[in-house]
């Protein structure tokens, strides 16, 4: 039978490269996809193109094409990355760049446009596309004045074309994660577009594979299990030309892959089971079958699919204001209660200085930062307590003045204090409003170019 | 009946997706699930929730991987890119759902 080894390179932007490294030296894998695009990382990226339109791409992706073209020309890998983010011509210039540093004379760089929907909003409302809040159906006149992106999740169908005309990496802006690695399993095992139970057992692969450690012991609730955490391998799939694959991890990497440790990532991020939306095909997750195989493999079979949406989803940011944020430490004994003594300085000092604060939200780290009002009793005694205080302002300069109140507790609060964080800036906080467009408005604008290094 | 803590019976994965949680509760044995199945209702976690998560909680069964699906609507205080909070991606939801007390039969 068919196969294709596919790997995961990346499960974030900020991942490391050193899982990657072990990929292509030990892993075997024909591709290697990076996944750089969390929900939430277009809002930093944009942070980044306001600054300088030059940017708006993952900014490690030139360190990471440096150490990884050479190695993956010599074995044969080709890349795959969504790492364009807001710019991916910006982010496939880089590559070029950095290939032709290399002398890797050849190498073809594909770059894949047409995600980006922001200066094409009001052309798609007049055209009759729905901008209302896709669970909420509030009305998009809530945020268009305060637009600072909006990008489609595109599909694997662009990828397939940028490998079909040679490329060995492509670059791609907001594509479906799972695409990433559904796109070289359809390319190599030539699967068709309405061949829905492959589709969705490619598209299974790919959400495995998309989280990098999550699939082989990070984030893993046996946590205590996982062998060499410090060298976690990151996972591979052999795709078959039926749809099932198997996956396995780099050998002689830490980590592991257990029926455990896939199922924990079969399900991340999924909402109903039955009905995933994917841009090319709706996939069902309830009759996907695990067989763990030993020896860190595990084969994954029976998932199906059926026909894709008519629409593909967008995600549009918009402007949120700003948080000011800051956090000391305070010692026993009473160590708590000299924490929420600092709060109320800081409140008041908040008041006293004029600052506007639509939220104020104040934490205590070691007690209830992170369960909140699940949190259960704090003990008696405790040894220490960080306070955490964090402010939603309308205006940076309010945010900023929030983090200017914090250095009077040296001196003139509760004595006992220790690392005191210093004076954080303000961050812009962005809301995240996902539309449903009619797939039909948004393909014809898809490009994918081609350029060889000379 | 015994009253356990769900962390000695299950484990359980979340995520977000703008400002929906959901959480992956798994058992280790097909009597668990059919526990899980019988005491962790949709109700019954969006009562544990309460003070964190502002809308609905749907459940899902998934009995081939012997897995329950929760999602937990306006849990994020508007999600992770314009939320306070510290948590704000979520990742914390699924222990504190093994934090929920559920009775179990007793062993004979």
């Amino acid at each position: 039978m068919t196969s294709v080894r596919i790997g995961a390179g990346q499960g974030f932007y900020g991942d490391v490269i050193t899982a990657a490294v072990d990929m292509a030296r030990l892993g075997g894998v024909r591709y290697m996809a990076f996944d750089a695009l969390a929900e939430l990382t277009l809002a930093i990226l944009q942070k980044d193109r306001q600054r300088d339109a030059h940017l708006g791409y993952a900014r490690d992706l030139p360190a990471a094409m440096r150490v990884l073209l050479p190695l993956c020309r010599q074995q044969g890998i080709r890349l795959i990355t969504n790492a364009g983010g807001l710019n991916p011509p910006g982010a496939a210039a880089q590559v070029v760049q950095v290939a032709r540093e290399l002398r890797l004379r050849g190498l073809r760089v594909a770059t894949v446009t047409g995600d980006d929907l922001l200066g094409r909003l009001d052309a798609l409302r007049a055209g009759g596309a729905d901008l209302r809040h896709a669970q909420t159906g509030a009305p998009f006149e809530a945020i268009a004045d305060r637009l600072v992106f909006a990008n489609a999740y595109l599909g694997a169908r662009p990828i397939v074309d940028a490998l079909a005309q040679g490329a060995h990496v492509v670059v791609a802006g907001r594509v479906a994660d799972s695409a990433l690695f559904l796109a070289p399993a359809v390319f190599e095992l030539g699967w068709a577009w309405d061949d829905w139970d492959r589709l969705a057992g490619g598209t299974v692969m790919g959400h495995l594979l998309e989280c990098s450690g999550q699939a082989t012991g990070g984030n893993f609730g046996g946590w205590q299990t996982v062998p060499d955490p410090w060298r976690l391998g990151y996972p591979l799939a052999e795709v078959y030309d039926d749809g099932r694959c198997v996956i396995s991890k780099p050998p002689g990497t830490g980590g592991l892959v257990t029926f455990d440790t896939v199922r924990e990532q079969l399900l991340y991020e999924v909402h109903d089971p039955a009905r995933y939306m994917a841009p090319d095909v709706v996939v069902d997750f309830t009759t996907v079958r695990l067989h763990d195989l030993g020896g860190d493999r595990v084969l994954v079979e029976g998932a199906t699919g059926r026909r894709r949406p008519d629409h593909l989803k967008a995600v549009l940011g918009y402007h949120a204001g700003w948080m000011g944020e800051g956090r000391i430490g305070y010692c026993w004994p009473d160590a708590l209660a000299k924490a929420r003594r600092a709060a109320q300085i800081l409140q008041h000092r908040f008041e006293m200085a004029g600052v506007r604060c639509e939220e104020v939200r104040v934490e205590y780290q070691g007690v209830d930062s992170l369960h909140g009002p699940l949190s259960p009793p704090p003990a008696d005694d405790l040894a220490e307590v960080y306070l955490r205080v964090a402010v939603r302002t309308r205006t940076q300069e309010d945010a900023a003045r929030v983090a200017r109140e914090l250095p009077y507790l040296g001196l003139n609060g509760p004595p006992g204090i220790g690392g005191y964080g210093g004076i954080t800036p303000p961050r812009e906080l962005l809301g995240l409003w996902p539309v449903l467009i009619p797939r039909g408005m948004v393909e014809p604008a898809i490009q994918v170019v081609v350029e060889e290094v000379g | 009946m015994p009253r356990v803590k769900l962390a000695a019976l299950a484990s359980a994965r979340s995520g977000d997706k703008g400002d929906t949680v959901d959480i992956s509760l798994f058992a280790p044995t097909a009597a668990t699930y059919a526990l899980l199945c019988r005491e962790v209702t949709a109700a019954r976690v969006q009562a544990h929730f309460v003070g964190l998560v502002a809308g609905p909680v749907e459940r899902y069964e998934v009995p081939n991987v012997l897995a329950l699906k929760f999602v937990l609507h306006q849990a994020l205080d508007g999600g992770a890119s314009m939320s306070l909070r510290s948590d704000s991606l979520g990742k914390c939801f699924g222990p504190m759902l093994l934090r929920l007390e559920i009775e179990v039969p007793d062993v004979p």
